[in-house]
């Protein structure tokens, strides 16, 4: 027996988290399905642990946007009760591991944008959001440094490294313009200083990604189209396999507890 | 009046020590209270409430310390002690007390160094080996056996050992 989807009311408030929320808990996900098949031990461990930051902070922010909310919600029901269409993540997180190149280049153009914002939103009026801000930008400046480091060894290393390497950045780049954009409901939150506006982060990304992409000798690529949808619910087919197993459980045994 | 504060006081001592009795589970040479975890131990009537912070966000461990402190606070008498989490101020390994640096680093595990240097992108960052104190050690990987830990090698006696990731 399948439960039915909970209901949100979705202030700006709760929205905002909530976005953030699915953003670390899809790409935690998304890492977390390499647990025991990574290509070497280290990175096992490297991407579990990096999943398990990402899980973590999911779990803050849900919690928050639960309290916000103030109905009968809370951090399990938001992740789990949720249909696709009520997912507000990034598209970039949720597509597909691929190759090593594809999932270390998805982690690569996050985290150098993850770290930029969480640094940002430390600044917020709001005090949960900036003190898991202040949690989230110190485990991010790692997570960039690992994506940075492997994909300067991709890039740099053997033809095959290289070519999926590039090939991964020119297939991911479409999807990176929406950690830029905001809607009416954001702007209100960043006018209150409660959020920040992610464009203004948008010259320091650039110069990050494209500083260790030029020194992995690959190129960025030229095409500007972006594609954005993840944020108001139209996903790629991709995020309702992803939780169809993240979910399995609860719809197969509603309530069930460890 | 003085006995009434003495007794408070006492009793709050009491608390605290019962709480900081609790180890890491991963690392258990270090208490909550050397890792700077335990932030503020709260006494009213028998009613005692403690504040603990995570070090990472995502640390299964936080868990099973908060039902660790519980069981430490029953059996110190207090009855239904309440464990709560806060976020601010984030942890940082500065607060690690140099008594448990010592501990980490006689029980092999190479204590973190000063936060300042945690921003640079692709820093060298010199870490000494736990076993032979040789710094002609390698990083292997940034992630080790936990959240806080990284792995790393020494050159000079051969011995792989984990390094507490400044934070």
């Amino acid at each position: 027996m399948a439960t039915a989807n909970i209901e949100v009311s979705e202030t700006p408030l709760v929205l905002y988290a909530l976005r953030r929320a699915d953003d670390a808990l899809i790409l935690g996900h998304r890492l977390s399905e390499w647990c025991g098949h990574a290509p070497m031990l280290e990175e096992d461990m490297a991407l579990s642990n990096i999943a398990l930051d990402l899980i973590g902070q999911a779990r803050e922010l849900y919690s928050y946007a639960a309290k916000v909310e103030g109905k009968d919600n809370d951090e399990d029901k938001l992740a789990y009760l949720r249909d696709v269409r009520q997912y507000r993540n990034l598209l970039l997180v949720e597509q597909p591991n691929g190759d090593f190149a594809q999932t270390l280049v998805r982690q690569f153009l996050y985290s150098a944008f993850a770290d930029l914002y969480w640094r940002a939103m430390t600044a917020s009026r709001d005090a949960t959001l900036a003190a898991i801000a202040a949690k989230s930008e110190k485990e991010s400046a790692y997570h960039l440094r690992h994506a940075s480091e492997w994909l300067i060894r991709l890039g740099d290393g053997t033809d095959e490294s290289h070519a999926r390497a590039q090939a991964a950045i020119d297939h991911l780049w479409a999807f990176t313009g929406e950690m830029f954009a905001v809607d009416d409901g954001e702007r209100a939150l960043i006018h209150a200083g409660i959020a920040i506006d992610p464009g203004t982060l948008r010259g320091r990304w650039l110069q990050t990604v494209s500083g260790v992409i030029g020194e992995a000798t690959l190129v960025l690529p030229q095409n500007d189209w972006m594609q954005q949808g993840g944020r108001s619910g139209r996903h790629s087919e991709h995020l309702g396999h992803l939780l169809s197993e993240l979910q399995s459980m609860q719809r197969t045994f509603p309530g069930l507890t460890w | 009046m003085v006995t009434v504060l003495d007794d408070a006081s006492a009793l709050r001592q009491r608390a605290w020590d019962a709480a900081a009795s609790v180890v890491d589970p991963e690392i258990p040479v270090l208490s909550i209270a050397d890792l700077g975890v335990l932030r503020e131990v709260a006494v009213d009537g028998d009613h005692v409430e403690v504040a603990i912070t995570p070090t990472y966000s995502g640390c299964p461990a936080m868990n099973m310390i908060a039902l660790e402190i519980e069981l430490a606070l029953e059996r110190a008498g207090f009855h239904q002690p309440k464990v709560r989490t806060v976020l601010s101020p984030a942890w940082t390994t500065d607060w690690m007390s140099e008594e448990g640096r010592q501990k980490l680093r006689a029980y092999g595990i190479a204590p973190p160094q000063a936060s300042s240097s945690r921003r640079a992108l692709f820093g060298a960052q010199a870490v000494a080996c736990p076993q032979c104190g040789s710094e002609d050690t390698e990083l292997l990987s940034e992630f080790g056996s936990t959240s806080c830990k990284a792995l790393w090698r020494c050159k000079s006696c051969r011995e792989p050992f984990d390094y507490f990731k400044c934070h």
